[in-house]
């Protein structure tokens, strides 16, 4: 099969490459450009394992083509943190203990962030139903929800 | 050197801390390494090529087109893997479930394998590769393969001497159950059953497995026991354990189901014949359709009582899907039955079953879910029947320190009234409940194990401290670990940073399994860290030039005692560990220990539902977990146990179970229809937490991760009849099955 | 001093549900158990754990059993 080439923006720094025209750009993001935080639990969109933003939107990267990257902003895991400081969300993850195996976390906190930048004092069942297409399988979802609350009233008091 | 693992009451000073977890930062930032986060130059795709047949017989299967495809390096099928098993059955079970022999036992059985440059060329392979079949005649349900002429899985099986699918039959108990219920003023008579369910970790199976010519090879993987791996695929390859180096990954999940080999020795078998690395990810069908759920049962349950809440006798049988293997999953739940309760009168009866389903593998306290719905739904049944509270009522027949437990020995310290007691005085008990809500509530016990166990820890040059672990981290035992090795050197928790080592750093250590990371690292870990002060007290005895027996250990540092040397200025670990070169080389402590004598759990659940009649759709309101944790060391991470444990139990009561179509074959090997808990299901899990000490472990740890999946499909089972006043006898109690249930009782 | 066997022991012991034996230690009571129940070492093959008052025993035996113990066997336990 022949490649397709892409140019595109991957956590603020141009990237280009080849991959084939059917593959997918979890499958890119992991196996060509590296970034192996993105994690694949499923292959089908139901875990939200790899979670990414596409232009600011919230998707999984296993349903969406390396292809169609071409020209647009994909934002991971990786690209979430300002240097060396965590952002409040990676700080209250840790701190809320809201991760035991972790494979869900970074997903978990793409989704969240998307969420929080969208509407900044969410009620509980408004992060929950934010939250549903993310599994995780250990945690009982308790210390996650309240890992969110947290941040989200860090981030709040950030702003003024 | 052998210590006294006995219960000290010690007072401690940082274990009980809520500290940050040492893996944390990696776990958030997307560094953390998983079983598909490794890659090696060179390396090839390994893919498998599995059955859509439930049972047919192998006629033929012709590789060679495969093997011409450009890029293919290996094609692999069971003549590749001779039976270097000697007559091991449990061995030879494994070496046939990874890779069909003369039949596919299974919708999903792997039946041949390729490796090649990359997925594209490896998935062309796959589908060039012909086999032919020959279909034979399969059973999937617990119930028909034991009726009379069933297909038979395993054709050389027998019982009493006939061919049967019954591959295993364990009663326990003591007294006389005929006596019992003839002394009885009521008896219930009940039958259940469980559907199959998935441990769901989120991580799939994937490893990176290398294999020179020279027979030596390294295996980079996600699993629960690295050690138990590669012990378990040098047998089936016939390597050597010393020169097979298994490294376990940060492991995204495993619940028992990573303690069991599914494309490992494949992985290795097609790396030895490339002579390059392989790397193996199973799809998400894969891990539903070939590696190990837990049991479907089949449950009869016969209580009998006094009017006053005496159970006179207590009878379960309870018959368990095994897949094509025979398993010891009726013998698991066989001990559990009874467990929480003092009889005069019981008995549990466990049956293993073969059918056409993947090779069952443990799930979290193993077995003990199942026949707990039996018991604690018939028990909260007869405490109606009686008109006694149930709490009450299993307060009245509940087991104490004395009590012969029902599957044999006589109970030392035990936590099950206390946590009957902490439910009774919940608040949670009290709160009023609206039109289609019900409470409910139920009782679990689980064993918990310990077994091979050693642990390094090495004090560096700047006096940080390095531990060493053999025992894989599946929920937050680094942290606990370096707590404890913090505790016992009297140095603060961010001066430890603890490691799991791979399978060439430390002697062997059991799989984390059984509860018992925290339990026997534990243990392993305070006798390695008092071994370090031994080391130090006479390296600061050196430094001072006065006898050892005259230098104690407080705090962090060496004290100097008597008369004589009192006066001398206390030497920190710094100060000795700076030393270290000049007073006789590296300071370390190391311990091996096979640590039995874990202490029991148990566990009280109360659940609160609303039942919407027209959709039959449950809603979980609150729920409240009540564990004997022993010792809690990082309170946040036993909670976390509680927790998931708790939503686990959730899924399987409510939604989670195996559809089998006709033709054998899996209709839902995926996360949309088999549908685990999603954040919106669930209501925050409150968590109280009990310390009875195990009096067998120095800081009465007793383990903490399995209890809780026992009770919830009993609470909640409980909680949805009391709030539709029918009751719920088959799990999960989907839609269409309370649809059902309230049809059937004209509601 | 009086050995407890669990349920799925006592058909290789005969049926019986318990026996009188002397031992020091578990692996003195495992090798005199297969002495006199030859059909035991099927379950030995297995794994027998040997609770000693109350305290399980699934791996070690070289653990001493005290002259006065409850001790009772049963098959080895597995967990998740």
């Amino acid at each position: 099969m022949t490649g397709v080439h892409v140019s595109t923006s991957i956590n603020g720094d141009p990237v280009e490459y080849v991959c084939p025209a059917d593959e997918s750009l979890l499958d890119v993001l992991r196996d060509r450009v590296g970034l192996t935080g993105v994690k694949e639990g499923c292959g089908t969109g139901d875990c939200g394992a790899c979670s990414i933003t596409l232009d600011g939107a919230l998707v999984c990267a296993c349903l969406v083509l390396g292809a169609e990257a071409e020209g647009r902003k994909v934002t991971t895991i990786e690209g979430m943190g300002d240097g060396e400081k965590l952002h409040p969300l990676q700080r209250q993850f840790i701190d809320n203990a809201a991760l035991q195996c972790g494979v869900c976390t970074p997903g978990f906190l793409i989704a969240a962030k998307s969420l929080l930048d969208e509407n900044p004092d969410p009620t509980v069942e408004e992060i929950r139903y934010a939250l549903a297409g993310n599994l995780c399988r250990c945690t009982g979802y308790d210390k996650i929800v309240r890992a969110v609350q947290a941040a989200a009233k860090d981030l709040r008091r950030q702003k003024k | 050197m052998k210590h006294d693992q006995k219960y000290t009451g010690q007072e401690f000073k940082v274990v009980g801390a809520r500290v940050e977890r040492p893996d944390g930062v990696d776990k958030v930032t997307g560094r953390a390494r998983y079983g598909a986060d490794a890659n090696a130059p060179g390396q090839l795709v390994g893919l498998v090529l599995r059955s859509s047949h439930a049972h047919a017989r192998i006629v033929k299967i012709d590789t060679s087109k495969a093997e011409k495809v450009a890029g293919v390096k290996a094609v692999l099928t069971s003549a590749d893997l001779p039976d270097l098993t000697n007559g091991d059955a449990g061995n030879y079970a494994t070496l046939v479930n990874c890779m069909a022999r003369d039949r596919v036992l299974y919708d999903g059985h792997a039946v041949a394998a390729v490796a090649a440059t990359d997925k594209s060329s490896a998935k062309k392979a796959l589908k060039l590769i012909k086999v032919t079949y020959e279909k034979l005649p399969h059973v999937t349900d617990v119930d028909e393969a034991l009726k009379k002429g069933a297909p038979l899985v395993q054709p050389t099986n027998k019982q009493d001497g006939k061919p049967s699918n019954k591959s295993g039959h364990f009663e326990f108990g003591h007294g006389d159950i005929e006596a019992g219920l003839l002394e009885a003023d009521i008896v219930l008579e009940r039958s259940y059953k469980t559907e199959q369910t998935h441990q769901g970790y989120i991580e799939p199976h994937a490893c990176l497995a290398t294999v020179g010519p020279d027979g030596s090879g390294e295996l980079w993987v996600t699993t629960q026991g690295h050690f138990s791996f590669r012990i378990m695929c040098a047998a089936l390859l016939g390597m050597d354990v010393a020169k097979l180096k298994v490294t376990s990954s940060e492991i995204g999940g495993g619940f028992g189901g990573k303690t069991h080999v599914w494309i490992e020795p494949v992985a290795l078998a097609l790396a030895r014949k490339s002579n390059r690395p392989v790397k193996m990810v199973m799809s998400r069908e894969e891990v539903f359709k070939a590696s190990g759920p837990t049991c479907a049962t089949s449950m009869d349950v016969k209580i009998g009582a006094k009017k006053d809440g005496t159970i006179t006798a207590a009878f379960i049988e309870c018959r368990y899907s095994d897949g094509p293997f025979p398993g010891i999953w009726g013998m698991l739940g066989g001990m559990t039955a009874w467990a929480c309760y003092d009889l005069k009168n019981c008995k549990a009866v466990g049956v293993d079953v073969l059918v056409n389903r993947p090779k069952v593998a443990a799930y979290r306290a193993p077995s003990a879910p199942m026949m707990a719905f039996g018991v604690e739904s018939t028990i909260d049944q007869l405490a109606k029947e009686l008109d006694i509270d149930p709490v009450e009522f299993r307060l009245r027949n509940v087991a104490k320190e004395g009590t012969r437990s029902s599957y044999g020995p006589i109970y030392g310290p035990i936590g099950i009234e206390p946590t009957l007691e902490a439910v009774r005085d919940h608040p949670h008990m009290r709160a009023k409940l609206r039109k289609n809500q019900g409470r409910g509530m139920a009782s679990g016990f689980w064993f918990n194990i310990g077994g091979q166990t050693c642990s390094d820890l090495n004090v560096g040059v700047d006096g940080t401290v390095n531990l060493t672990v053999g025992t894989v981290d599946v929920g937050g035992a680094r942290a606990s670990l370096s707590l404890i090795a913090a505790e016992e050197l009297g140095i603060s928790y961010d001066q430890v940073k603890t490691n799991i080592g791979d399978t060439s750093s430390l002697g062997h250590n059991d799989t984390t399994e059984g509860s018992r990371g925290t339990f026997s690292s534990g243990m392993a870990t305070i006798f390695a860290a008092r071994e370090a002060i031994e080391v130090m007290k006479s390296r600061a005895a050196q430094m001072w030039g006065i006898p050892e027996d005259a230098v104690e250990w407080k705090d962090g540092e060496a004290r100097a005692v008597g008369a004589e040397h009192g006066n001398l200025p206390a030497l920190s670990l710094k100060e000795i560990a700076a030393e270290a070169g000049a007073t006789g080389g590296p300071i370390a402590g190391h311990h091996e220990v096979t640590a039995d004598g874990s202490g029991v759990s148990f566990a009280s659940h109360i659940c609160d539902v609303e039942v919407d009649p027209e959709t039959g759709k449950t809603t979980v309101l609150r729920y409240t977990v009540v564990q004997d944790a022993g010792k809690a060391i990082h309170p946040d991470y036993v909670e976390g146990q509680f927790q998931g444990a708790a939503a686990q139990g959730i899924g399987w009561a409510l939604n989670e179970e195996y559809v089998y179509g006709e033709d054998g074959c899996l209709q839902n090997a995926g996360f949309l229809d088999y549908r685990v808990p999603v954040c919106s299901d669930l209501p925050f899990i409150d968590t109280k937490i009990l310390e009875i000490p195990n009096p067998n472990h120095p800081y009465g740890i007793r383990g903490v991760g399995e209890c809780s999946i026992v009770p919830p499909l009993a609470a909640i089972g409980n909680a949805v009849s009391n709030a539709v006043g029918v009751r719920l006898n088959h799990v999960p109690m989907s839609p269409p099955r309370i649809l059902k249930a309230l049809d059937d009782a004209g509601a | 001093m009086k050995i407890d066997l669990s349920g799925p022991l006592r058909n290789a012991a005969g049926g019986i549900e318990s026996f009188e034996m002397e031992a020091r230690t578990i692996r003195e009571l495992l090798q005199r158990l297969v002495e006199r129940y030859p059909a035991m070492q099927r379950h030995m093959d297995q794994g027998i754990a040997v609770a000693i008052d109350g305290t399980i025993y699934r791996d070690d035996h070289s653990v001493k059993i005290p002259a006065a113990a409850e001790v009772y066997l049963l098959p080895r336990i597995q967990g998740g």
